[in-house]
């Protein structure tokens, strides 16, 4: 199989449950030009050397302007949601020095040193709404485990965290899962009429999110409340306050990521145990091995498979490849997270792996900012659901998925079980 | 002895039981060694880790005592702890210790690492309030000497420990002199160029540095108790404290008539940690790894270098802990590219390869305004080291580029150009020529004949 042909495999929805066969693929070749001149990279050596490399823009407009007459040209929509709808872009797409401070502006209100608090604050709140959906399933024999389990919990923490009234959830839910599937979906689907349909909506779900953020913004400045929003518009600290377009794409970042990832995450652990039942017993005998299990699902299903914001600002040897100036490039973190020269049994889910250095949160000065939170949510809600719902089955293998090769997780998976015990008190 | 009914029966002795003695002792039985093995530590303490004594455990946070190292593995061990080694007879392969007794074994490992060179003035070394800082006792005496809030703390030489230590006095909000004889703080590890930046530093926290200046003399009061320095340029200071950061000595004397190539310099040793006798020839029994190894590196034209890091500690310690059980066909070499880092006034220092081999310096990122840069050294258009200033998170790019040997300048970043990218002279100062260095003869005609001999010179 050539390159260009295992990249658009693993690109097209029909692969989405199983695309690591591609990756496989792609990896004979660690770093390897493919569709659209697009630098796939697959091993992890060279990803990590890649996410270290001062030469690797992730500044979207310093990359060679996509070809709109090319098919495929999938990734013009994202450098206009990107670029066009704020002078400033959100920190990860954006290089040092703006990116750093922008980073630490951020993180000023979300981790030490600064805001020790934060995120473990959340864990008594986290512990509440796990139990409380699994409570809610005691009267039923079966669950959908995206919506009425991994979701509910992320969107209620990021909430809190960046002061957003959830009342509004029913509305920015639906312009977020728009968004993503219309802006979000690289592979060749996005050509057809239907694609190109799911697109337009995408960006017009994008535009009402991020008009609905400006109105969050412009109330923080008029009346300061709980929250990174008011925090940010607020801010006296020693790099001064964001640009005001910053402030609103740096929330709308955080706010989608916050959101999405974690549930992918969720669901992920689930369907990784119920697919490896000897797994459930250990977990559940030996809940301090959950942790380890967690990072290893992250190693096999990342929630983010790799982010397309990369260029090379100069020719780049690597790998026995030159990647020209101005060519995209993407760090396939799900492909490097089973490089089998890095990671022993790639393939297998193993919870006791001792050496599990992944990259499922990326790499590099672009590492996951909300990894430490995600952590805890997925640990939370991992523990309450091994310890309480009883016997689960999966009821569809593989269940069906989002469309989105970047942003990957089911759309839905539904379990079966026996009972769901009451939560000790 | 073959391979296996070593690992099951032989004996090993490792001198030497801090950082590189405790990683050995882990890895051999990690490496399925199942004989005796026996630790010799002339500490009392159960090793311990050294960065945080300058650092947290100065500042008060954290007890001198709490800085024990983490125990990776059991290694089921005789440890003979507050027991120095005396002697080495490797005719009979015994080590010799201080308390009379002996510790025989097949295979040995000397992992005696360095300690601190103390002021050369014997009467002001002794008097109450001159401290040095290597071990948890040194560090535990400072701290309560500062916590007892000092008039004004003279720290003399500005290498990473004066450094640090100045740092913690004026967190602790400490009046603090440092002295150094050379033209900047740090600059015998980094270079005249860096140095600039952390005098620059220094004086804005405070600190009153004098670089050019040496002590002439430490004055006691009747109790015997520091309260005076009398400096180069005249002046006289009132101190209550003084830390003397000269550097380091290897723990070589117990080596004395080893015939081992132990020296001034260290232990010299093969890149697989097996040490060279006084002919230089390569040794099958004796090992050394840690501060005072001292080993060929492919990637500095070979020379001989001995890494006082806690990297190369580690790294030392497995790669010896291999050598001395694999069979000869599976040897590995210990090929580190070294890295070692610093935390003082706000900025977290980190440095990869050897700056000081290099002698030509650019800075690549950052800004040296606001103290956050990475910079490179070069020699003869080769990457041979880089330093950052609160820019760690790059300097593993540093690092694959002084893996391959890559050219310098090395290429250029893409994004947050520094102030001035000018290829520039590093600065380091002229290496010094030791003092203290045995003269070596060779005597013998017939090749049987020929051998090296130590004539030590009488030290006055």
């Amino acid at each position: 199989m050539k390159p260009d042909e295992a990249f658009d495999a693993a690109m097209r929805y029909e692969n989405r449950a199983n695309p690591y066969p591609y990756f496989d693929e792609l990896r004979k070749t660690p770093v390897v030009r493919v569709t659209n001149g697009i630098y796939a990279v697959t091993g992890y050596d060279e990803l990590i050397a890649l996410a270290h490399d001062p030469r690797v823009s992730s500044d979207r407009r310093k990359a060679h302007q996509p070809n709109a007459a090319e098919p495929q040209m999938i990734d013009e929509s994202m450098v206009e949601m990107m670029t066009t709808y704020g002078r400033d872009p959100s920190f990860i797409a954006s290089d040092p020095p703006d990116h750093d401070r922008a980073r630490r502006q951020c993180m000023r209100f979300f981790g030490p040193p600064h805001a020790p608090d934060v995120i473990p604050s959340q864990e008594p709140l986290c512990q509440q709404i796990v139990n409380e959906l699994l409570d809610k399933a005691v009267s039923k024999t079966r669950i959908d485990v995206v919506d009425e389990f991994a979701y509910p919990l992320p969107v209620n923490v990021i909430c809190r965290i960046l002061g957003v009234p959830i009342e509004d959830e029913p509305q920015f839910h639906a312009w977020i899962a728009d968004a993503i599937t219309g802006l979000f979906d690289v592979g060749p689907e996005i050509t057809t009429e239907e694609g190109r349909a799911r697109r337009a909506k995408g960006e017009a779900a994008n535009l009402a999110f991020k008009q609905y953020v400006i109105g969050l913004v412009e109330k923080a400045e008029k009346s300061p409340g709980p929250g990174m929003i008011s925090q940010l518009v607020h801010d006296d600290g020693p790099d001064g306050r964001m640009s005001p377009s910053e402030i609103v794409n740096n929330t709308m970042l955080l706010f989608a990521a916050g959101h999405d990832s974690t549930v992918n995450l969720i669901s992920h652990c689930v369907l990784t145990v119920l697919r490896n039942p000897w797994s459930i017993e250990l977990l559940r005998s030996r809940p301090e091995l959950i942790p380890g299990a967690v990072e290893e699902v992250l190693r096999l299903q990342p929630s983010v498979q790799f982010f397309p914001t990369r260029s090379a600002l100069t020719d780049i040897d690597i790998a026995g490849t030159t990647i020209p100036r101005g060519s995209p490039i993407y760090l396939i973190y799900a492909a490097a997270n089973r490089d089998p020269r890095r990671f022993t049994d790639p393939d297998t889910f193993d919870p006791q792996r001792r050496d599990n250095e992944h990259v499922g949160f990326g790499s590099g000065i672009h590492i996951c900012f909300g990894g430490p939170l995600a952590r805890l949510e997925v640990n939370t809600a991992f523990e309450a659901f091994l310890r309480r719902v009883e016997n689960p089955r999966v009821v569809e293998d593989p269940p069906p998925y989002r469309i989105s090769q970047v942003f990957r997780g089911p759309r839905q998976l539904l379990i079966d079980y026996d009972r769901i015990s009451p939560e000790r008190r | 002895m073959n391979g296996n009914v070593f690992k099951d029966n032989g004996r090993i002795v490792i001198v030497g039981a801090s950082l590189t003695g405790l990683r050995a002792a882990e890895a051999l039985r990690g490496e399925g060694f199942r004989g005796h093995l026996t630790i010799i530590g002339d500490e009392p303490d159960e090793p311990y880790d050294r960065p945080p004594l300058s650092k947290q455990v100065l500042k008060g946070w954290v007890p001198a005592d709490h800085t024990k190292l983490p125990r990776l593995r059991r290694v089921d061990a005789d440890w003979r702890l507050g027991v120095a080694a005396t002697a080495l007879d490797r005719a009979n392969r015994l080590v010799r210790l201080a308390d009379g007794g002996e510790a025989p074994g097949d295979r040995l490992l000397i992992a005696t690492g360095v300690r601190a060179r103390r002021w050369p003035n014997a009467e002001e070394a002794a008097l109450q309030g001159v401290f040095t800082l290597r071990t948890s006792g040194d560090a535990a005496r400072l701290q309560a000497a500062l916590a007892a809030r000092p008039r004004r703390v003279l720290i003399i030489g500005s290498g990473f420990i004066g450094s640090e230590a100045a740092s913690v006095c004026r967190e602790l909000g400490l009046e603090v002199t440092v002295t150094e004889r050379g033209p900047a703080p740090l600059c015998g590890p980094l270079g005249g160029v860096i140095g600039a930046i952390a005098a620059e530093m220094q004086r804005a926290a405070g600190v009153d540095l004098r670089t050019g200046v040496s002590v002439l003399a430490l004055e006691g009061d009747a109790g015997g108790h520091v309260r005076r320095a009398r400096l180069s340029d005249g002046s006289t200071l009132d101190v209550d404290v003084v830390l003397t950061s000269l550097g380091s000595i290897r723990n070589v004397e117990w080596l004395d008539g080893a015939g081992l190539a132990a020296g001034f310099w260290g232990v010299g040793c093969d890149a697989g940690c097996r040490a060279l006798d006084i002919n230089g020839v390569v040794t099958s029994n004796v090992f050394v790894a840690g501060d005072i190894a001292r080993a060929p590196h492919v990637l500095y034209d070979y020379q001989f270098l001995a890494m006082e890091h806690w990297d190369n500690a580690v790294l030392g310690a497995q790669v010896a802990a291999h050598n001395m059980v694999c069979d000869e066909v599976d040897r590995w070499a210990h090929l580190l590219i070294p890295q070692f880092w610093s935390g003082q006034f706000g900025v977290n220092i980190k440095s990869v390869g050897v700056p000081s081999f290099g002698d030509e310096i650019m800075f690549m990122q950052g800004s040296v305004k606001q103290r956050r840069f990475a910079a490179a050294y070069g020699r003869r258009g080769r990457i041979v080291g880089a330093v950052t200033f609160n820019h760690a998170k790059w300097i593993d790019y540093y690092r694959d580029q002084i893996a391959r040997s890559g050219p310098f300048p090395p290429p250029p970043p893409g994004f947050d150009f520094p102030e001035d990218m000018r290829v520039m002279p590093a600065d380091f100062p002229p290496h010094g020529v030791p003092t203290e260095a045995p003269d070596v003869v060779v005597t013998g005609h017939h090749p049987s004949e020929r051998h090296a001999e130590f004539h030590p010179r009488i030290r006055t």
